[in-house]
């Protein structure tokens, strides 16, 4: 009894409030300050980042476009020397694309090896937690330190394949590196395959092995390209670990005139080197030299960069 | 009768009598386990290069600390060619660039992510989300150059008139902006996986979009954004060449809490003692000085440090996996 008077007043209240309500509130629509200097933050936030992207271009390729200009592709095809007016890149272009195919010839069959194992054959063991959970952890570790694990095992313990501190050494040091970053985008990949796929496979009595090989790889290959790029980036912009397992970071030397397989076991530098080489030089020559280097090191990493988000970004759009 | 349901081009025998071996060709399994050992020896690569890690490292650091006298580790000033190994400069060095630069990516990160998950149209995210990612692909080399070249003239200069050209601020906010695209797409990623249900209900309630965004969304997410903040710090504590070109202290550091002067972190001093020391060039570091070996200690240090890190935050990541 008192429950219903209780509604009876309250529906009463409410009509009372719902005839004042239109009049001032719904037929008026507030203007949201907070809301809209909120969301200019934000914008403005995003924006400070792509204006850091938006001016290290423009500055660098200010600052570099002088030594293009005068020397043309001379800069290009250059060795490297004390002479400013006389140095180039070549060197480290070399470098940097033996260190890349090092790369490619052992981390990536490794880490997709690695991943479809993961992905495909693994038991659910505790095993198989502990190796997913250390290839993250794997992922996590600084470059820097990458390096010392080179200059131990692959300088100090392997010299006898390695020749010391020598390409083979940075490519392997720098294989190690991107190993976790292949396994992780190749099995997102593979992940990424529908189960009915595999499912019709075994259904025409293929093996585990075939249905990989012929089915799950071939649908998932945009995925493990996209890893394959950005990983190669990767390896061609990074600096400090190869300045444990000896990149020449110094203004002169000579690869002589080996031939490649001596070159192996020989001296080398990569294009990031020679970017941190003219930084430290005092000369004021070398800044814009350090500038020109830098926009030849970004134009290969940024449009490798770009590919693989694009890549990746119209495969998903598949899905 | 034995290669029944055998290979592909064999015939099948429908409705197989009991008794009959169903386990196929044995040519078939015999390549079946050895395709399974190949690829589990490429994963056990894997742990051996953890095993690797340890092993180099930890060898090399006891060697270290066995031979110098421990009391060196807390002498004030990382001058590692006279015999002054102060960790604690290495780690206030540290800590000072990850507290810049995460307080940049905090800021620009969180509110780009919001931006992106909350407020921009599908088409504008398409384009914009890129573009951030391309940041995070650009050397950090370059961004050392970038800091030292630019950010420290430009803008750390003109705001604190008596900094010097090397300054570990100008080397944070470029750390900072080198992690901004780490903490922005892992956020986003958490705040677009809050489902749209907690969204409608917060509109239904007649919240407005920055009050769901904020207390609604942000909330439902934050295991993911702290994952993002844990792993950014992680890598700001690593990052060697920023700091390496644009606060550069090579040679040593003496111990200095102030972010306007140069100095050292744990990852620069590795660097440092790799590039500055005539012992690297010497090749080998088998008898070379203590100065050479303090670069295995260091590097187990920052190896402990990030691998901490790096469990937490999993954790966390691991967490926004189950929740939706």
């Amino acid at each position: 009894m008192i429950r219903r008077t209780k509604t009876a007043s309250m529906t009463a209240t409410k009509t009372e409030t719902a005839t004042e309500i239109p009049d001032h509130h719904i037929g008026r629509r507030k203007l949201d300050i907070a809301g809209i200097v909120f969301q200019l933050a934000l914008v403005a936030s995003l924006l400070a980042c792509f204006a850091f992207l938006m001016v290290l271009i423009v500055d660098v390729v200010k600052d570099g476009a002088p030594v293009f200009a005068e020397r043309g592709t001379d800069f290009l095809t250059s060795d490297l020397s004390r002479d400013p007016a006389q140095t180039g890149v070549w060197q480290g272009i070399k470098g940097s694309i033996m260190l890349a195919m090092i790369t490619l010839i052992v981390a990536i069959p490794l880490g997709v090896a690695c991943a479809v194992y993961l992905e495909e054959y693994a038991p659910a063991t505790r095993l198989t937690r502990f190796i997913n959970l250390n290839i993250r952890n794997l992922a996590g570790v600084p470059s820097v330190v990458y390096g010392i694990l080179g200059l131990v095992i692959f300088v100090q313990w392997f010299e006898g394949f390695t020749g010391g501190r020598s390409v083979i050494a940075g490519g392997l040091t720098l294989s190690v590196l991107v190993l976790p970053i292949v396994v992780i985008t190749s099995a997102e990949a593979i992940r990424a395959v529908p189960q009915s796929l595999r499912e019709a496979g075994f259904g025409v009595g293929a093996t585990r092995w075939d249905v990989t090989r012929r089915l799950v790889l071939p649908d998932a290959s945009p995925g493990i390209l996209t890893g394959l790029i950005l990983s190669l980036s990767r390896a061609i912009g990074e600096t400090a670990p190869l300045l444990l397992v000896g990149a020449v970071a110094s203004n002169f030397f000579t690869s002589g005139n080996a031939g490649y397989l001596e070159q192996l076991h020989g001296t080398y530098t990569a294009l990031p080197v020679t970017v941190l080489t003219w930084a430290r030089q005092p000369q004021a020559e070398f800044r814009e030299l350090t500038s020109a280097a830098i926009v030849v090191l970004l134009g290969i990493t940024l449009l490798a960069n770009l590919a693989a988000i694009l890549l990746r970004n119209r495969y998903q759009k598949k899905r | 009768m034995a290669g029944v349901g055998g290979g592909l081009g064999r015939p099948l025998s429908i409705g197989a009598t009991p008794g009959v071996d169903l386990s196929g060709d044995p040519w078939r399994q015999r390549k079946e386990r050895v395709v399974k050992w190949v690829l589990f020896s490429a994963a056990a690569v894997t742990l051996a290069v953890s095993a690797g890690f340890v092993i180099a490292l930890t060898g090399k650091a006891l060697e270290f600390l066995s031979n110098i006298d421990l009391g060196l580790l807390w002498e004030r000033g990382w001058f590692p060619r006279r015999g002054l190994f102060d960790v604690r400069t290495l780690v206030v060095g540290t800590l000072m660039v990850t507290g810049i630069a995460m307080a940049v990516a905090t800021s620009l990160g969180l509110a780009s992510a919001i931006y992106l998950a909350e407020y921009a149209r599908p088409r504008t995210r398409r384009i914009l989300k890129p573009i951030l990612e391309v940041l995070a692909g650009i050397p950090s080399i370059v961004l050392g150059f970038f800091a030292l070249e630019w950010i420290s003239p430009n803008l750390v200069q003109t705001v604190f008139s008596d900094a010097g050209t090397f300054n570990l601020l100008s080397a944070g906010i470029a750390v900072g902006v080198l992690i901004t695209p780490l903490v922005a797409t892992i956020s986003e990623d958490a705040m677009r996986a809050v489902p749209d249900d907690l969204r409608e209900a917060s509109y239904g309630l007649g919240a407005r979009k920055v009050t769901t965004s904020l207390r609604v969304v942000f909330p439902a997410a934050i295991s993911g954004i702290v994952a993002s903040l844990i792993l950014a710090a992680s890598r700001a504590i690593g990052e060697t060449m920023v700091v390496f070109i644009a606060a550069a202290a090579s040679g040593g550091s003496l111990y200095t809490v102030d972010p306007l002067e140069a100095g050292q972190t744990m990852a620069t001093a590795i660097a440092s003692l790799a590039t500055g020391s005539d012992q690297v060039a010497a090749g080998g570091g088998q008898d070379a000085g203590q100065a050479f070996n303090s670069l295995y200690f260091v590097g187990l240090l920052l190896f402990a440090f990030t691998l901490g890190l790096n469990m937490i935050g999993d954790r966390f990541v691991q967490r926004i996996r189950e929740a939706y």
